[in-house]
């Protein structure tokens, strides 16, 4: 195949403060391609498409776009070589509309906005390319899924010809996965390129033309996907063989030992529509109960309402048969609630703030880091020092704002702190989403031990597999009901998927 | 078109930043000063050494800038308590008057009674009105999520009515009924008079001893306890602070209420101290509220750096009264102030960004 190099980057080079991101990275897209980059986080996936899109200059190294070579100094200029990115992280402006969205920042000289060609425009192509969201709801009224489509219509809309997308499926399910490759597919057809981030095999396999493989900032090497297989592309990428297969516990659940109890809860959504419809469930003690769904039919309120950060209209909430109050976090997090929250460095986390001070967010009220409502700073950090070394998280200092930590750093500071308080009931929204092989593979293990000791865990996750290779027991959720209670004998994806997509009936609790 | 210089997001801010900033905004802002008073014919250097002598460079230089910068650490710090939990309250201004009528009204009632326990009740009460006063921004925002720029801006103007009210357009129990032609504050009792310390032959008022405990109190809050931990957490995050448990909607009423009782606590030694009455005319033309928010914008809302930036605005402004004449315009020390303030806004992007030399591509793309 003769076809034109849409993008070629030669040996670029990015460093930072004590690391060096990217160390002579070797990158050539061609024009009509779906082009995976693949590596572990911290690879330097992110930085060299940061690079691509103007956000930062290289060090050292080449950039060609359409055989021409450019110099980018800020997003700008790279969207006007046609190049736009989805960011793993959205970049929308939360109280504006999904079409105000899409045209913000479009460069042009009209000076007003005709809302009715927009409309039409958005809707033109969030139908062309099967990206389904309503133009005229608000950003922060959509679930991460919906989000992320307006981060594609939005490149679109700006005629981007090659798109970068971040880790594009770490939000998805497998049945809206399958809908993005179709979308994908639909965009390389009409010659558009595509640079696919993910350190996920199977999919990478599954839509992929080529694939460049990160390790440690350099280029392992360049394959195409018809002649490599997962095997050797998860050794490329990691040095090492791993697979993922279901996990053996040393303590069975407990599924009748109920410790945590919901009782026809009804709650409504940042809109106000009904999100949860009379969702009844238990979790036993030492049981891990999967709740698979499509994002955005009631799982993140699921989660909120559990946690007490989300007022219920009707039902009950209880631990170990003590009720908690209805839309109070405290009474939750005293009652040994433990919550992994979707969006973790906004909402289980203060960004801002230091490690130490994130490690005490939830118990700084007790008589152990503060007293007379004074905080024991030596206290605070003492209990941060410990969970550092505990969790293993990577980190300069126990001042260091969380901020800076790496996604699997973060996602170690969040454990550490939910876990040593010792919960008897952890509500894991996502727990890895966006992490590398290594760090899944930590929370995964954790996950499991708590559960060996007792722990009750509801684990919330768009990731099929994931819920496939840790859950006793898998509920499915559809528009804000739990449609199937599924004994794991009786789980399997394919009926799973049904389920998910409403296509198939109710099926009723075997127990 | 590419700028000879590019901004880089700093990962971190070295901690040299947090005073070099400030030092090089009040710079900048008297450079461009003086470009301004040359273009104007005047001596730049001549009124800069004006200014100094007559704001700080002599005892009774320093009295009276100690006398202007009174107020203004109050409410450079009711600013810096509510501005550090982004709640953006402009209605230090409302809430000293406030504050003065509480003060004013105990001054005048408790007239006889004993010195400490009068100028006591004076400090409780201009308090306690400013927090009560603050406090209508604050449950507005909890409870209804309104914006507390408008509402705190408008209760500014009311409470200017309701002193106007009280001195001239009312028999109020706080206008004095001797005064003839036209109306003016009755004076409290003479016990109501704030004393005056000695330090080293400078006499301080008693407000300004306040502002600094004020200030260190505010510190000490917001760095060591609990509710400045769950403050710090709201300001950075509500979503983080609604999982933890911290209660944000409380929490903002409180500190609005803190945030009024030092605004309050201003118009209290605004009576207590200086005027020795309520002054309706003269709290108006002061527009301290709103100087206060300068103050606290340049300390980088740090308590104590607050008290040390109103010393030296006070100083500019007492020196601003003292030179006032055909060859020291009057608006010039409010230009300095407004350059202050822009200088110092415009600091916050150094603080951010790092500005690196836009250098060519063909410097950069070194071959592989």
């Amino acid at each position: 195949m003769t076809s034109k190099i849409a993008v070629k980057m030669t040996g670029i080079v990015k460093k930072f403060p004590g690391v060096v991101a990217n160390d002579g990275v070797d990158f050539e897209l061609r024009a009509g391609e779906v082009h995976a980059l693949l590596g572990e986080n911290g690879a330097g996936k992110s930085t060299l498409s940061n690079i691509l899109t103007g956000l930062y200059r290289p060090d050292a190294g080449s950039l060609e776009v359409d055989g021409q070579k450019v110099a980018f100094s800020s997003p700008r200029d790279a969207l006007e070589a046609g190049i736009g990115m989805v960011h793993q992280h959205f970049r929308l402006v939360p109280t504006f509309t999904v079409a105000e969205n899409v045209v913000l920042g479009e460069t042009g000289a009209k000076v007003f906005l005709d809302r009715n060609d927009v409309l039409a425009r958005v809707q033109e192509l969030s139908e062309r390319y099967h990206l389904a969201v309503d133009p005229m709801a608000r950003i922060w009224q959509l679930s991460v899924g919906e989000q992320q489509r307006v981060e594609i219509l939005k490149v679109l809309y700006r005629g981007a010809r090659v798109l970068i997308l971040d880790e594009p499926t770490a939000v998805l399910t497998p049945i809206e996965a399958e809908a993005l490759f179709v979308t994908l597919r639909s965009m390389v057809a009409e010659g558009r390129s595509i640079i696919f981030i993910s350190h996920k095999l199977d999919e990478v396999m599954a839509v992929a033309d080529r694939i460049t493989v990160l390790r440690a900032g350099r280029t392992v090497g360049c394959v195409d996907t018809s002649s490599t297989s997962t095997r050797e592309l998860a050794s490329m990428m990691v040095g090492r063989s791993v697979e993922f297969s279901r996990v053996t516990r040393a303590h069975p659940a407990r599924p009748d030992d109920v410790v945590l109890d919901v009782s026809g809860v009804v709650a409504t959504d940042d809109r106000a529509r009904r999100a949860l419809i009379d969702i009844t469930l238990t979790v036993g003690r030492g049981e891990i109960v999967g709740v698979a769904g499509v994002a955005g039919n009631g799982q993140r309120e699921l989660a909120e309402v559990i946690a007490g950060m989300r007022s219920v209209t009707a039902g009950t909430i209880s631990v170990e048969g003590q009720q908690i109050k209805s839309g109070r976090a405290r009474s939750a997090i005293s009652q040994g609630i433990a919550h992994i929250p979707e969006d973790r460095l906004h909402t289980g986390l203060a960004a801002g703030h230091s490690v130490e001070d994130n490690m005490a967010l939830k118990n700084y009220r007790t008589s152990a880091l503060s007293r007379f409502r004074v905080l024991r700073r030596k206290a605070i950090r003492g209990q941060a020092v410990d969970l550092v070394d505990r969790y293993d998280v990577k980190t300069p200092d126990t001042r260091t704002p969380v901020r800076l930590l790496s996604g699997g750093n973060v996602q170690k500071v969040l454990l550490a702190r939910e876990f040593s308080s010792l919960p008897k009931v952890l509500i894991a929204a996502s727990p890895t989403r966006g992490l590398d092989v290594g760090a899944i593979e930590t929370v995964r293990s954790r996950l499991v031990e708590a559960a060996d000791r007792g722990l009750g865990v509801l684990l919330i996750s768009e990731d099929l597999d994931e819920i496939m290779s840790l859950s006793d027991r898998v509920l499915v959720m559809y528009e804000g009901r739990i449609v199937a209670d599924l004994p794991m004998d009786q789980a399997d994806r394919h009926r799973i998927g049904l389920l998910m997509g409403g296509s198939l009936e109710s099926v009723g609790a075997d127990s | 078109m590419k700028s000879p210089v590019r901004f880089e997001k700093r990962l971190t801010q070295p901690s040299w930043l947090n005073w070099g900033v400030p030092l090089l905004s009040l710079l900048a802002a008297l450079v461009i000063g003086a470009i301004v008073l040359q273009l104007t014919g005047k001596d730049a250097l001549d009124v800069y050494d004006r200014i100094f002598e007559r704001g700080f460079a002599s005892k009774r230089a320093l009295q009276g800038s100690l006398i202007t910068a009174t107020p203004l650490a109050f409410t450079g710090l009711c600013a810096a308590v509510a501005f550090r939990m982004g709640v953006i309250n402009i209605g230090g201004e409302g809430q000293l008057y406030v504050g003065a009528i509480g003060a004013a009204l105990v001054g005048i009632a408790m007239d006889g009674q004993p010195v400490g326990f009068v100028v006591v009740c004076m400090v409780i009460m201009g308090m306690l009105f400013g927090a009560a006063y603050g406090s209508i921004v604050g449950v507005l925002r909890a409870r209804f999520n309104t914006n507390e720029i408008i509402t705190s801006l408008m209760l500014n103007y009311i409470a200017g009515i309701l002193l106007n009210y009280l001195i001239f357009n009312s028999r109020s129990y706080w206008r004095d009924p001797r005064s003839q032609g036209f109306p003016s504050g009755k004076p409290i009792g003479e016990r109501g008079e704030w004393t005056k310390f000695s330090f080293f032959g400078v006499s301080v008022p008693l407000g300004f001893l306040i502002a600094i405990l004020a200030g260190v109190a505010v510190w000490l809050l917001y760095k060591r306890t609990r509710f400045g931990f769950e403050v710090g957490v709201i300001a950075d995050s509500p979503r983080a602070a609604a999982y933890a448990g911290i209660r944000t909607r409380w929490t903002i009423v409180a500190v609005m209420a803190l945030s009024g009782a030092l605004a309050g606590l201003g118009g209290a030694s605004d009576v207590g101290d200086f005027r020795h009455l309520l002054d309706a005319k003269g709290l108006q033309l002061s527009n301290y509220g709103y100087t206060g928010i300068v103050v606290a914008a340049l300390a980088r809302l740090n308590p104590l750096a607050t008290i040390f930036v109103a010393v030296l605005l006070g100083g500019l402004t007492n020196a601003g009264y003292a030179l006032q004449g055909p060859d020291f315009p009057s608006g010039l020390v409010g230009t300095l102030q407004g350059l202050i303030l822009f200088s110092s806004v415009a600091g916050e992007v150094l603080l951010r960004y790092r500005i690196r030399p836009n250098r060519a591509t063909s410097d950069v793309a070194v071959a592989s």
